[in-house]
């Protein structure tokens, strides 16, 4: 189905457009909550939040200001990283900085086994910790470029190139 | 401008993060609406960017969350775009219809129900009044017959009372029945007694002249005909009438004699 015409249903407060929209874009969403609050129960919480609110603020969005995807994950990071900030998460949880989108791929054994799955494994695997790091600030986390270049210690350009340089390998393992 | 450095650039993977200013996002939409190959890279980017994402989430497809927002939403499992009218078929309308003629029929049998008893009620008093009325004229007649029968008795003897001094313009007549000891005094010639006055009635002996009180009228204005029926055992020579305080006196106040007759001898 073409996107833009789903969108337009979704804004219209379309039920099936948005049962499409949420098959598409869940999983992705899981895991970017997932990552930042780091158990599963709390990102499911903050999942049904994040769609709740992508509901009610559906006629906010325009394609002219972005992506629907990257709406949707600005969304679920800005709700996940609330989460985080709040005293009941503080008090259960240490201090998360430290772990990567990465780490989970590496130490986790619960993964499918899709081919999917397998490719983003050894694509982790091979990935240089520069590589790692822009991919969780960029999109794990939501930092600009601006913020990741000074988080990193890298040039804006810098961070533009190896990204992209990241992002090409990654597409050439999933995508055929 | 040379689209391939642009996309080179590594500026759509940042559209696609979100990490570009607004500006910038609204730069890249336009290009990608011009240049399908700048769109086709976008869209690249963001499948492999979803792929990377759902690759962390621990639980795929997972369906229990969004039966829970759809049921926080409220949605029913149709498509909501068209918001769902309640389904009413004929049963229904018919049902509403019934109801209605039903209340209008129970409210217009009552009002009936209502109006029926009034009718009762006022056809009740009417008859109460008639029966009222009947006996009223039965005991009319009673009395017009004994006065019938009075006056077409031999032994009634009548004596017409004569107006007296100030009160010239009355006059009043006794039917005196010796054998019965009565009298019937007819005091229509007689004005009403003023308030707190009643007419005294006096057998009188002339030699030497002696009043005998007969008794106050005190009914004179409610009695209808006028006529009241008196005892007399004297033998009496004449008689007088005056007015008194109420509850009478021991002799006339002859000042206010208002009639007066003597009985003819024989």
């Amino acid at each position: 189905m073409e996107l833009e015409p789903l969108i337009e249903k979704f804004k219209q407060k379309d039920e099936k457009a948005f049962e499409t929209l949420y098959n598409m874009y869940s999983e992705s969403m899981q895991g970017v909550i997932y990552n930042i609050v780091r158990d599963n129960d709390i990102a499911e919480e903050v999942m049904q939040d994040v769609f709740i609110k992508a509901w009610h603020n559906a006629s906010s969005y325009s394609s002219e200001k972005g992506r629907f995807f990257t709406w949707i994950l600005n969304i679920a990071r800005n709700a996940a990283i609330d989460k985080t900030r709040s005293k009941a998460f503080k008090k259960s949880k240490q201090n998360l900085d430290a772990d990567f989108f990465v780490d989970i791929l590496e130490t986790s054994d619960s993964l499918d086994n899709s081919t999917d799955a397998i490719g983003i494994k050894k694509f982790v695997k091979k990935l240089g910790e520069k590589c790692k790091a822009v991919l969780e600030l960029l999109y794990f986390k939501g930092y600009t470029q601006v913020e990741a270049s000074e988080a990193l210690d890298m040039p804006v350009g810098t961070i533009k190139t190896r990204n992209r340089n990241c992002i090409k390998e990654l597409r050439n393992m999933v995508l055929e | 401008m040379d689209i391939q450095a642009y996309i080179e650039s590594g500026i759509l993977e940042l559209y696609v993060a979100g990490a570009l200013s607004e500006k910038e996002n609204k730069e890249v939409y336009n290009l990608m609406l011009q240049y399908p190959e700048i769109l086709q890279e976008v869209l690249e980017i963001e499948a492999a960017i979803i792929k990377l994402t759902a690759s962390v989430s621990p639980v795929k497809h997972n369906d229990k969350i969004l039966q829970a927002v759809k049921a926080h939403l409220g949605l029913t499992g149709t498509n909501s775009n068209v918001i769902p009218m309640p389904k009413y078929n004929w049963v229904t309308y018919t049902g509403w219809a019934a109801s209605v003629l039903l209340a209008i029929g129970l409210f217009w049998t009552t009002t009936q129900n209502n109006q029926l008893k009034t009718d009762i009620q006022i056809v009740k008093t009417q008859q109460e009044l008639l029966e009222t009325q009947i006996a009223n004229a039965k005991s009319n007649l009673e009395e017009a017959n004994t006065l019938i029968s009075v006056l077409r008795d031999n032994n009634i003897t009548k004596i017409p009372l004569a107006g007296q001094g100030n009160f010239s313009s009355t006059y009043a007549n006794v039917y005196w029945d010796k054998q019965q000891q009565r009298i019937y005094l007819d005091a229509e010639g007689l004005p009403e007694p003023p308030e707190g006055k009643v007419y005294q009635v006096w057998s009188l002996t002339l030699n030497p002249l002696t009043p005998t009180s007969l008794g106050t009228i005190d009914n004179f204005i409610t009695d209808d005909n006028k006529i009241f029926e008196i005892e007399n055992a004297n033998a009496s020579e004449a008689f007088g009438i005056t007015l008194e305080p109420a509850g009478g006196s021991e002799t006339p106040t002859m000042e206010f004699l208002y009639t007066l007759g003597v009985v003819n001898a024989g």
